[in-house]
Parts: C-alpha cells; sequence; structure tokens
C-alpha cells in the first residue's frame, strides 16, 4: 500500500533560527500519528507545512502521491506553486487550530458551508446537506444556528472540527486542539477526535494530552529541537522509552 | 509640464509665514486651554445627577460638534454684533474655537472620568474629603492623565484648524498663503510650501505631546 | 430658490467625495494592509501628508494649482477632488486599522479550507472589517459634510454661501446663520442615526 503522507528531508527556518533540521515520517491511510515533545520543538511547525501554512526551503511533503507546495522547474529550480493551486491542495488536508478560528460573523452552519460552496463548488442546498451532518456528528447539530461567539469554546472547537472534516480532506491535522479549553470542556472535544480515529480517519496531530495520545495512536512521534527524536507504538513510548531525552520528557508531563 | 519653480519669492516672505504660524500656534494653545475649562464643566455636566444640567451640556456637546465650525465661526463674527456681542477678530476666533474645542473635549472628558473605577471616590470619601476636594485632587488629576493621547490629537486638530482663520481675514499661515499667491502668482511653491509647514508642524507637535505623555504618564 | 439649491449643492459635494473618497481610500488601506514595503512607504506619506495638511489649505491647493499645471477644474469639482483625496486618507487610515485588527487565525482557517487570497478577502476579511469600520466611517461622512462648507470660500455656492448670499440682501445675519448651522446639524444627525441603525442591524450576535 502505498503511503498517502511522505514528508523527506523537511528544513524549516525562521531567519537565523532553523526549527526543522531534516524531518523524515511517512504514514499509513488509517494512521493516527501524535506528536508530542516540549514547546520549541518544531512539532507545531511541522503540522503547519502539511497545511502549507508555512514555507520550507528544504525537502518535499508528498500527499496521495502528489508533490504539495513547490515544483521543480525545467532548470531544476524549486518553485512555489501558484496560490490557486496551494489553495487546491490545502482542501486535501483539513486543520482544526488551538484557537478555533471559527468565523464569528456566520453562524456554524454556514462555516461548515463556505468551504464547500467555494472551493468544492457545492450547490448550497447540498452544502447544507453535508454540514448539517457532520454538526450531527459532532454533536452539535442543535446549535447549527448559532454564531460562535454564542457557543462555549469546547462547542466552537467542535464545529471548527467539523467545518475542516466537511472538507473531505485525505488527512486531518489537529493543532493542540484542547489547549485553549476550560479543562471540564476538554473531554467532549477529545471524544470527537476519539470518534473520528476508530471510524479510520487519518489523523497527524500534536497534543499535549499523554493520555490520549496513548489511547488513539497507531505511532507517537517525540520530538526534540528540530528533529525527530524517537518514534514508536504507543506502548514503546510510553512504556519503554529507549532515549534519556524522552524518558525526562515523560516524567514531566502529567500522565 | 513647464514649469520654472522658483521659491523666491516665498523665502523673501518667511518671515510673514513664520508669524502666521507662530499665530495659528498661539490661537490653538489660547483655545485648548479654554476649552478644557469648558470641556470639564460640560463632562461633568452630562454626567450630573441633575436634568437639566444633563440636557444642558449633552445639548450643547451635540449642537456644536454638528455644525461645521466655519458656519461658527462667521456666525460669531457677524451675527453676534446683532446682539451687541461685538469683538475683535482675533478674540472672536478664539472665542470659537475654544467654544468648539470644548464640545469635543467634553466627549474625551466624559469618557475618561466613565472609565476611572468607583473606588477612587470611595477612596477620597474615606479620608474625608469633600466631594469638591475629590474632583479637584483626584478624578480630574488621575483623568487626565488617562486622556492625554486624546488630547494631544484634539490639539493636533485644533492647530489644524486655525487655518480657518483666513476666513475672517486673521493672518494667519494660511492667509499669508493666500496673500503670496495672489501677489507673486508662485502658486504651486506657495501651497508645497504651506502645506508642508503645516505637515512638519503636525509632526512636532505630535513628537512633542508624546514626549509630554511619557513625562506625565503615571507609571505602571 | 436660492438655499435649496444650495442644500442640493452641498449634499451632492458631500456624497460623492464620500463615495469616491471611500473607493480610494478601501484601496489605500488595502496597499498599507498587503502592499510591497516600497509601496507601503509611498502610501504612508500620501496618508500622513494628507492628513497633516488642513482640509481648508487641501481645498485652496487644488483650487490654485491645479489651473496652473492645466488641470482645468471648476471650483466644485476642485473641492469635491480635495475633499475625496481628505476622505480617502481618513478611509485608508480606518480600513488598515480594521483587516489589522482582524486575528492571523482568521485568514489560517480560511486557507485552511482551500479558499483562495481573494475568497478569504471577500467572504472572511472584508464582512469582518466593514462591521467594525462603519462607525468611524459614519463619523468621517459627517466631517465630510462639515468640511463642505470650505468650498464657499473658492466660490461654490453650496449651503453656507447660498446662505451668506440671503444675509447680503436681507442683513438677517444671526437668524440665516443660525438657520444653516441647524440645518447641517440635521443633516449630520440623520447621518448618524442612520449609521446606529445599520450597525444595530448587522452587528454579530
Amino acid at each position: 500500500m502505498s503511503p498517502i503522507l511522505t514528508i523527506s528531508g523537511l528544513h524549516k527556518s525562521f531567519g537565523e533560527l532553523e526549527v526543522l533540521k531534516g524531518i523524515d515520517l511517512t504514514m499509513q491511510q488509517g494512521d493516527v500519528v501524535s506528536l508530542i515533545g516540549s514547546s520549541g520543538s518544531g512539532k507545531t511547525t511541522l503540522l503547519r507545512c502539511v497545511n502549507l501554512l508555512e514555507d520550507f526551503e528544504k525537502g518535499s511533503i508528498e500527499l496521495a502521491g502528489q508533490k504539495i507546495g513547490y515544483r521543480e522547474d525545467g532548470a531544476g529550480q524549486r518553485r512555489r506553486l501558484p496560490e490557486r493551486e496551494v489553495a487546491r491542495q490545502r482542501s486535501m488536508t483539513g486543520m482544526a487550530f488551538q484557537q478555533f478560528n471559527l468565523f464569528p460573523h456566520m453562524t456554524a452552519i454556514r462555516n461548515v458551508m463556505l468551504g464547500l460552496i467555494k472551493t468544492k463548488n457545492m450547490p448550497k442546498d447540498e452544502a447544507r446537506e453535508v454540514a448539517q451532518k457532520w454538526l450531527e456528528r459532532v454533536g452539535m447539530a442543535a446549535r447549527s444556528d448559532h454564531y460562535p461567539g454564542q457557543l462555549s469554546g469546547g462547542q466552537q472547537q467542535r464545529v471548527a472540527i467539523a467545518r475542516a472534516i466537511a472538507m473531505n480532506p485525505q488527512i486531518m491535522l489537529f493543532d493542540e486542539v484542547t489547549s485553549a479549553l476550560d479543562p471540564e470542556l476538554v473531554a467532549e472535544v477529545l471524544a470527537v477526535v476519539r470518534d473520528l480515529a476508530v471510524e479510520g480517519m487519518t489523523m497527524l496531530l500534536v497534543t499535549h494530552e499523554m493520555r490520549f495520545a496513548r489511547d488513539v495512536s497507531t505511532k507517537v512521534v517525540f520530538m526534540h529541537q528540530g528533529r525527530i527524536h524517537e518514534e514508536g507504538t504507543p506502548d514503546e513510548i510510553f512504556g519503554a522509552p529507549k532515549t534519556e531525552r524522552l524518558q525526562g520528557f515523560l516524567a514531566n508531563s502529567e500522565i | 509640464m513647464n514649469y520654472d519653480f522658483n521659491f523666491d519669492v516665498i523665502w523673501r516672505n518667511w518671515e510673514l509665514l513664520a508669524q502666521g504660524l507662530g499665530l495659528g500656534l498661539f490661537l490653538a494653545i489660547v483655545s485648548i486651554a479654554i476649552g478644557c475649562l469648558i470641556g470639564l464643566l460640560a463632562a461633568f455636566g452630562m454626567l450630573s445627577r441633575h436634568k437639566i444640567l444633563r440636557w444642558i451640556a449633552g445639548g450643547y456637546v451635540s449642537a456644536i460638534r454638528n455644525t461645521p465650525i466655519l458656519v461658527l465661526i462667521l456666525f460669531c463674527y457677524f451675527a453676534l454684533p446683532q446682539l451687541g456681542i461685538a469683538l475683535d477678530k482675533i478674540s472672536s476666533f478664539i472665542f470659537t474655537l475654544s467654544i468648539y474645542a470644548g464640545a469635543y473635549l467634553a466627549e474625551v472628558f466624559r469618557s475618561g472620568l466613565v472609565a476611572l473605577p468607583k473606588g477612587l471616590r470611595e477612596a477620597g470619601l474615606a479620608i474625608g474629603l469633600t466631594e469638591f476636594k475629590i474632583k479637584t485632587n483626584i478624578i480630574i488629576p488621575v483623568m487626565f492623565r488617562n486622556v492625554l493621547p486624546s488630547l494631544s490629537n484634539n490639539f493636533i486638530s485644533l492647530f489644524k484648524d486655525t487655518s480657518l482663520a483666513a476666513a475672517i481675514a486673521v493672518p494667519d499661515l494660511t492667509f499669508y498663503a493666500r496673500k503670496i499667491n495672489v501677489e507673486s502668482f508662485r502658486v504651486i511653491e506657495t501651497w508645497m510650501v504651506a502645506s508642508m509647514i503645516y505637515v512638519v508642524a503636525c509632526y512636532v507637535i505630535a513628537w512633542l505631546l508624546r514626549r509630554l505623555e511619557q513625562r506625565l504618564a503615571v507609571p505602571r | 430658490m436660492n438655499l435649496l439649491d444650495g442644500l442640493g449643492d452641498t449634499i451632492l459635494i458631500s456624497v460623492s467625495s464620500v463615495v469616491l473618497g471611500t473607493i480610494l481610500g478601501v484601496f489605500v488601506g488595502l496597499a498599507m494592509t498587503y502592499g510591497q514595503r516600497w509601496l507601503r512607504f509611498i502610501v504612508r506619506l500620501y496618508i500622513d501628508f494628507l492628513r497633516g495638511t488642513p482640509v481648508f489649505v487641501l481645498i485652496l491647493a487644488c483650487f490654485y494649482v491645479l489651473s496652473v499645471v492645466g488641470v482645468d477644474l471648476t471650483a466644485f469639482q476642485a473641492g469635491v477632488l480635495a475633499l475625496t483625496l481628505f476622505c480617502s486618507s481618513h478611509v485608508g487610515e480606518i480600513v488598515r486599522g480594521a483587516l489589522s485588527a482582524i486575528a492571523v487565525g482568521q485568514t489560517e482557517a480560511a486557507k485552511s479550507i482551500g479558499l483562495t487570497f481573494m475568497q478569504t478577502f471577500v467572504y472572511v476579511l472584508l464582512p469582518q472589517a466593514l462591521r467594525q469600520i462603519l462607525p468611524t466611517w459614519v463619523n468621517t461622512a459627517t466631517e465630510i459634510v462639515k468640511a463642505s462648507t470650505l468650498l464657499s470660500i473658492i466660490g461654490v455656492v453650496e449651503l453656507l454661501l447660498a446662505t451668506q448670499q440671503v444675509i447680503a440682501r436681507t442683513y438677517l445675519s444671526l437668524e440665516f446663520y443660525l438657520f444653516a448651522g441647524f440645518v447641517y446639524f440635521l443633516l449630520n444627525f440623520v447621518i448618524e442615526q442612520a449609521g446606529r441603525a445599520v450597525e444595530r442591524r448587522i452587528s454579530i450576535p
């Protein structure tokens, strides 16, 4: 089976500071990969590169057999793809953000419908049906006509997840989706993510919820200073960490 | 465009322009000083317990803010004498500009007062100050520092409004610019220089006021 | 009747300056927000120059200077041009402020569902910016109505000059200046109330 996501030799700098120093990562259909590591280790940047929200200088990302973000011209020069093409490739990935980023001037269902109508060119009625279906899946059907300002953080995050997944992406990216939530709202969002994992959605997630990562992941990747420091099954990573660095990190995390 | 730039006539008249600029600054400073007093009274009026006071102060503020300043200037200079209030050009202009500034500053002070924590007044009462002393010793000084940035902006737009003094032949910068324009026909040069003087003056004033704000700001 | 014609001109001047100035100002604001560094620099100079110059000087400059460089405009047109430039500098500043106040996350979320820059701007940024701009924009419109009186000095017979002409015939300066002031008050009052009504309608729950 050919992999759905192949990251090879990925380098990324912010000015002088190199945040990703050569990342290689492969994911198969249905994989759930958790990225863990202390802040500044580059996990979020890696996620954002996959969604082309960040440029990267070296290496490549292949999504469903297609190189994304850049192409090589006749002279072998690396060039950024035109914006329209980048936009199309982005819609093959779905992203849920730490801060939800719902559009405040649209109701929940409109938030979900926007991408369907504008990028998938779906007729309005069909988009409404699809959106309603996904809102139901995340348990937000009853609130579909509410504006983000009228919803709790957990509810907003569930709508945001519905918005991303309604686009029918090849892979879902979750960027610390529970970090901005009050503790009592974390569970409802994690339940939604867990359901998606169980149903076989391919997912790459950055998380600080170690217990959750251990439960849902097929693979856990520990990043440190822009490199993959250790990777393995949840049991290997959490049960028998090999490197001292990972042992130290886990000792300082709540499990 | 075949136009020979010639700034000679401007340089020959720099003294006039400087005088005009000086007069404009003087008018703005006097007016904002008087305007602050009017504005304070009006602000307290708007927040008063008495309906009549609120009504009078509110009416003054919204009437002045919604009337073009040129109409006010002409009214004070040409119409007020009919009521027996005859002022010379400069006094009349200062009168108008002060009333005008007062209305804008009243709004600034009002929101400044509303934003003050309630505890200030209560703390004053607790140490036995009278309402009046609380206002003069605590409320107004604290509020004043908080609204300094808006005060600066108001001063700059007031300074620009002094250009309208030319409408009743008060010899400010704009007045002299028009005079030089008409007498010399160096049209482009005149207006280039005149507007540059205003722009630079505004920059300098803004810079000075920002420094002043920093010095007066309550340390946090 | 003279005064009614004057009022008509005042409204015409104000409406055309606000409409043209807003269109120009939106581009100014866009250039300030998304432009290259050199473009932002030029636009910054444009805004600072227009905001540092008194409107009255701007009107006189447009009126006198343009005829010298061979652009023949009527006093009316020169005045509208000056007010348009003035309006555009204000609107430009407002638009820039509103756009930069929208969280970066909004753009990223729009991108992540595959919207292009244009789509992001039209469906996500603009609707939010407009709501934020409205109160200040209404304020700018009333400023323009008030500034339109300055056109009387270059001989445009708008409401104020029409009033002055009536006063020259009747010597009733007190009555007619009060009347003119009242009409301006009314105009601005209507604009403000209309603005508030729209604001209430489009506010986000």
